[in-house]
């Protein structure tokens, strides 16, 4: 049976590890490569690394992380942060990634999730979708430049719109909930996750197993994300998947 | 020549299948000349992307070079896009022809399951297997395909997703897999180690 993922997220800011909580406080944990074969090691199915400061960031600094971070990862890898044109996805792709994900610059040029998708296949681009309740519509908004400002398109369209595009993945975001430890977001999950045919990532407000079971069972999430749970205490990735098939819902279990 | 070509036919990511095989110490070199395939002792043909990208290979000499190298019984291993490509068809692209070294043809999933099967998936062992030596049945490995390759009488591992399909066909020295290896962890480098060392 096809599992449930359980995706580490590495926050990277100048080639070093940090999250934040809401994206403010950001806290250094650790070197990327290091945690993300640890990652690996203790049953991640897959890691993402995300650079957080892409726009200030000098791009080698990234490139030479995605590098060392690749050489010892033998699970899917995908990379985002600042990638927005299909050479800097191109870079990326060559540095070690086997999936890069892209936000504000699809929002600004859907064309570039095409342009990706078609040099490097669908299941190379992930459509990542920062998407926030409005009180007025109580619709979900998708948010640009990380989180920062609307972008005008109502997520569960966006999704669909980056679907049609190629987008081979979504990794939706409930900025309501990042940071919060307070449970994904999982009515917005769902509404997104039953509005395409591609596979949704779950992502913010993990903090503790239920979570991950809701998200999956409620929310019909494919994959869910999460950062900081994982970082101060490897050992609890393994716990979560134990829980998660006691709990009935499909893991992979390496031996 | 020692060295395992990686055939870059400019489609998908050949840098990963290098990266894994780098790991385990082996001498292998990301290339898209015919001469150096030709020579190659094992051919790695990966793939990501759609079917009709294949047909690279037959405008570049590169399918002369591996048909001829199959025919001296050089092990080759196709991954993805690079297994369906041994078929004859497959119905993503009906004007693109596979080499034909397997019967059959990749076809669609079937509408009641999502599509791209993407995610890690438990592989059944169906038939005695050089490229699956000590790896157990029920194994995980990570899978990104929208196209699947029916049962056929060379499968030697099945998965299930809308219905059981081939994840690896294998006769002689032709070795196919529809998942990553290099990206199904101790899986994966276990079975790329197995078709290192035939």
């Amino acid at each position: 049976m096809l599992t449930k993922r359980i995706i580490a997220c590495l926050d990277v800011d100048g080639g070093r590890v940090v999250k934040g909580v809401q994206f403010v406080n950001l806290r250094d944990a650790g070197d990327p490569a290091a945690l993300a074969k640890a990652h690996s090691e203790a049953g991640a199915d897959e890691v993402v690394l995300l650079d957080i400061s892409a726009v200030h960031q000098n791009r080698s600094t990234l490139l030479d992380t995605v590098c060392r971070t690749a050489r010892q990862l033998f699970i899917p890898f995908t990379v985002g942060g600042g990638i927005r044109t299909l050479d800097d996805a191109t870079a990326v792709f060559a540095a070690g990634a086997d999936k890069v994900s892209i936000n504000s610059a699809a929002l600004a040029d859907p064309g570039l999730i095409t342009r990706i998708a078609e040099r490097f296949g669908s299941q190379a681009v992930v459509v990542a979708i920062d998407a926030k309740r409005s009180q007025a519509t109580r619709q979900w908004e998708a948010f640009t430049r990380g989180g920062r400002s609307a972008s005008g398109w109502d997520a569960v369209n966006w999704a669909r719109e980056a679907e049609s595009r190629g987008a081979g993945e979504i990794l939706l975001t409930s900025m309501d909930r990042d940071g919060t430890a307070s449970g994904f977001d999982c009515e917005l999950t769902r509404a997104i996750a039953d509005s395409v045919r591609i596979p949704v990532i779950a992502s913010g407000g993990a903090g503790v197993a239920q979570h991950f079971v809701d998200v999956f069972r409620e929310g019909h999430a494919d994959a869910a994300l999460a950062a900081s749970i994982f970082h101060y205490g490897i050992g609890r990735l393994a716990d979560l998947k134990q829980q998660l098939r006691s709990e009935g819902i499909p893991v992979r279990l390496p031996c | 020549m020692k060295t395992i070509a990686i055939v870059d036919y400019g489609a998908g990511n050949p840098v990963s299948v290098k990266k894994a095989l780098d790991w385990l110490g082996q001498e292998c070199a990301i290339t898209s000349d015919p001469a150096s395939v030709a020579a190659a002792a094992r051919i790695v043909l990966p793939g990501v992307g759609h079917f009709s990208a294949t047909n690279t290979l037959r405008h570049s000499g590169l399918q002369g070079a591996i048909a001829a190298a199959i025919a001296r019984a050089t092990p080759f291993l196709g991954i993805c896009v690079g297994m369906q490509w041994m078929f004859e068809h497959s119905q993503e692209a009906p004007r693109t022809s596979g080499l034909g070294l397997f019967n059959g043809e990749s076809e669609h999933f079937p509408a009641a399951v999502k599509s791209p099967h993407v995610g890690w998936n438990q592989i059944e062992l169906s038939a005695d297997s050089r490229l699956f030596h000590g790896l157990s049945s029920e194994s995980f490995v990570y899978f990104s395909h929208s196209f699947r390759v029916p049962l056929t009488s060379d499968t030697v591992a099945s998965c299930e997703y809308g219905g059981k399909f081939s994840a690896a066909v294998e006769r002689d020295y032709l070795f196919g897999v529809q998942f990553h290896p290099e990206k199904s962890g101790e899986v994966g480098l276990h079975l790329l180690r197995n078709f290192c060392e035939l």
